[in-house]
């Protein structure tokens, strides 16, 4: 298997302590797309930022490895470095910085020092990764997600996606706030990533984004645990049917966290 | 890894040179230290009166009771006048070798090749290097140090000096009245446009020494002229007086700006008088950077006194552990239709204080007049304290004037949100500060942007965690 692998263990997390996450198993191999859905609440979003380590998130039990190193102890700059990559639902906005040199500061700390990308190249592979996501060029020269809508801040995540290249991308409600059009040009982009090596976890409520991208795994979430993992025509039943047979099927009444 | 962290120990401008100061006078400030300061110099008349005159009106003014603590500031220990060596030198060959060694480790040569149109370094309190190209010469701009002016272009320096800013106007004005010595002076013809900055650096680096520079910059009707400045500072362990005095006359539909960065020693006390006065249409603008001392009180002024004058005030002040900046700015609206702009970017760090301090007015005669006044801070520590205390004076009911202050911290989920790009906290950190001064390193001159970026560099190191 080429690629790398990303073992998620009896997941516990909390915040502001309260359980949020209590026992998730999931493993992602190079190669491999895995959609993660579920209701609003179920704990998505918090799988995704505790794998990529942010403070809020207290993980209490459980592990997460890449490759056989333990995640859990590295910063989320280490994270980062190791090859895992957090495409976010709602990315911060950065006064007086801009988004190409962000983005080149991105890419050079993934690289060894004396080894900086050159600036025609990075220009260069940013000017066609734009044109890929139907970008406006002025938007390298803005400040960093200052003043983007909603669909330009998603197809900037996707832009850095695409630049720095990880080794496992996890994708957090890449596709709210984005219109059928936007939606597929986003798409576009992260099926262009597509390769035996590249591992991606999509995080989703809704199934059409899956109309895009097709899943090699579909997993259910609910009660902070993945309940159901299937293949793409999990998704599909999901689309056609919604959670309740899944509720009905595992005798769970509130399907959130906070039952 | 991208950039290699700072290294930590030795702060590159915190270097300092063997003294070859060759006359100074003793310490402590009297009738004869000035009278000597004068005698050496050999005055005219009326000068030597004026720096009496202003000695009288020192004694007799108090200290101010607001702004910063001055407790520990003490007259007597200072060394009012230092002289390096005999003579202005024009020409970088004639530089006593280790002035440019100072000056090199500054980075003034190369600086000059690019930017330079002229060069008045200050060392210590004499200016010692002058280079005016010859273009300038040819357009009839004047830039020589202001002890040269004084000798060579009397009757003009007499008509402007202590104008706008007279010795009573405070007990720092009144002080470098008395004792001032060195700074530029500029003149600009009428309808003469001088593409390039003129730069001048200043430095002290004698302990103990106070330096008071006098600036005095003439913009006539039409003309263009912008300014620059840059302070670095060796670090010293007792405490050393800055007191300047810049005074700046932009006529009928002159353009001036000036910009300082200065980045005083932890144990200076950075006091300084800047006014200009803009007469009709005219255009002032001061670009202050205020880093480093150990109290700056400083608020440049401008008088908008023609029709339709504009005044423009954009700072930044960053003050870390021990020190204080009490900066802002004055605008003061004195005719119909003018307008002004402050911007004021503060941030403080390991229980560093900032204060903008500022009063914007509008007189009787201000129809029409306007103001815009922004105050941002950025707090880098539980420790770190900011304050704003903006002072409106309203005499007329036709203005406008709008004023928002704002106070942040450097989120989590900022910090968050960049390294998980594999940026490091640290260069993260870093990036947020760049940002937020981004206003107004955009508007220095490329070299200065760059010499600003790495002090600011320095200065955070070790802001984290």
């Amino acid at each position: 298997m080429a690629g790398s692998t990303l073992e998620i263990k009896d997941l516990h997390v909390e915040i502001e302590g309260q359980e949020i996450l209590k026992g998730v198993n999931l493993t992602i191999n190079g190669g491999e797309f895995h959609a993660v859905m579920g209701p609003n609440g179920t704990g998505k979003s918090t799988l995704s930022s505790a794998i990529m380590g942010h403070p809020k998130y207290e993980v209490t039990k459980g592990e997460i490895i890449l490759d056989g190193e333990n995640v859990l102890e590295m910063e989320v700059d280490e994270r980062a470095k190791a090859g895992l990559f957090l495409a976010m639902q709602y990315p911060s906005e950065i006064s007086g910085v801009t988004n190409s040199d962000f983005l080149r500061s991105s890419i050079n700390a993934h690289r060894e020092e004396g080894d900086e990308i050159s600036l025609m190249k990075f220009i260069k592979e940013m000017d066609n990764t734009m044109d890929t996501l139907e970008m406006d060029k002025n938007m390298a020269q803005r400040y960093l997600n200052e003043g983007f809508s909603g669909g330009e801040k998603k197809r900037n995540e996707i832009l850095q996606l695409m630049m720095i290249q990880p080794a496992i991308a996890i994708l957090d409600e890449i596709d709210s706030g984005l219109d059928i059009d936007a939606l597929k040009v986003v798409s576009k982009g992260i099926n262009e990533m597509r390769n035996d090596s590249f591992g991606c976890l999509i995080i989703t409520h809704y199934q059409r984004l899956l109309n895009y991208i097709t899943p090699d795994k579909v997993h259910v979430m609910m009660q902070g645990r993945i309940v159901k993992s299937g293949g793409p025509e999990l998704s599909q039943r999901l689309e056609e049917e919604g959670y309740d047979w899944i509720k009905q099927e595992l005798g769970i009444e509130d399907e959130t966290v906070n039952a | 890894m991208a950039k290699k962290a700072p290294e930590v120990g030795e702060y590159q401008y915190g270097f300092h040179e063997k003294d070859v100061s060759i006359f100074r006078t003793q310490k402590g400030l009297t009738k004869e230290v000035v009278e000597q300061i004068s005698n050496y110099k050999e005055e005219p008349k009326w000068m030597l009166d004026f720096r009496l005159k202003s000695l009288e009106q020192f004694y007799k003014m108090p200290m101010p009771q607001w702004g910063g603590d001055l407790q520990e500031l003490n007259f007597d220990d200072i060394t009012y006048y230092v002289k390096p060596s005999e003579r202005s030198e024009r020409s970088w060959d004639e530089v006593p070798e280790e002035i440019k060694n100072t000056f090199d480790r500054l980075g003034i040569p190369e600086a000059e090749q690019k930017y330079l149109a002229g060069v008045s370094a200050q060392y210590e309190s004499e200016v010692v290097y002058h280079n005016m190209e010859k273009d300038l010469e040819d357009m009839g701009v004047i830039f020589k140090d202001t002890d040269s002016a004084l000798k060579e272009n009397e009757d003009l320096f007499k008509e402007y000096f202590g104008k706008v800013i007279p010795p009573s106007d405070n007990k720092f004005s009144a002080l470098n009245s008395a004792v001032w010595s060195g700074g530029s002076f500029i003149y600009v013809p009428k309808n003469t446009k001088v593409e390039t900055p003129l730069q001048a650096y200043f430095r002290i680096n004698s302990e103990n020494m106070g330096q008071f520079e006098r600036t005095l910059i003439i913009a006539d009707e039409g003309s263009s002229v912008h300014y620059v400045e840059g302070c670095t500072a060796p670090t010293y362990s007792s405490s050393s007086l800055h007191s300047a005095v810049v005074e700046i006359f932009v006529k009928d539909n002159a353009y001036c700006r000036y910009t300082t960065i200065q980045n005083w020693a932890n144990n200076v006390y950075n006091l300084v008088t800047k006014r200009a006065v803009a007469e009709s249409n005219a255009t002032m603008e001061w670009v202050d950077g205020n880093l480093g001392s150990k109290l700056t009180m400083k608020y440049p002024a401008v008088l908008l006194k023609g029709e339709g004058a504009r005044g423009m005030t954009l700072s930044i002040a960053l003050a870390g552990k021990g020190q204080h900046q009490d900066a802002g700015a004055k605008m003061h609206h004195l005719a119909p239709n003018t307008s002004s702009t402050i911007v004021s970017k503060s941030i403080s760090k390991h229980g560093g204080k900032v204060t903008y301090r500022g009063i914007v007015q509008f007189g009787r005669k201000a129809e029409g007049a306007r103001s815009n006044v922004e105050c941002d801070t950025l707090i880098m520590d539980n420790e770190s304290t900011s304050d704003t205390i903006p002072y409106n004076e309203i005499m007329n009911e036709n203005i406008s004037l709008e004023h928002e202050a704002k106070v942040s911290k450097v989120s989590e989920e900022q910090l968050f949100y960049l390294m998980s790009r594999g940026i490091s906290e640290e260069e993260a950190t870093e990036m947020i500060v760049m940002g937020f001064i981004e206003p107004f390193t955009k508007e220095l001159p490329m070299e200065y942007a760059v010499e600003m970026n790495r002090l600011i560099k320095f200065e955070m190191e070790g802001s984290i965690g």
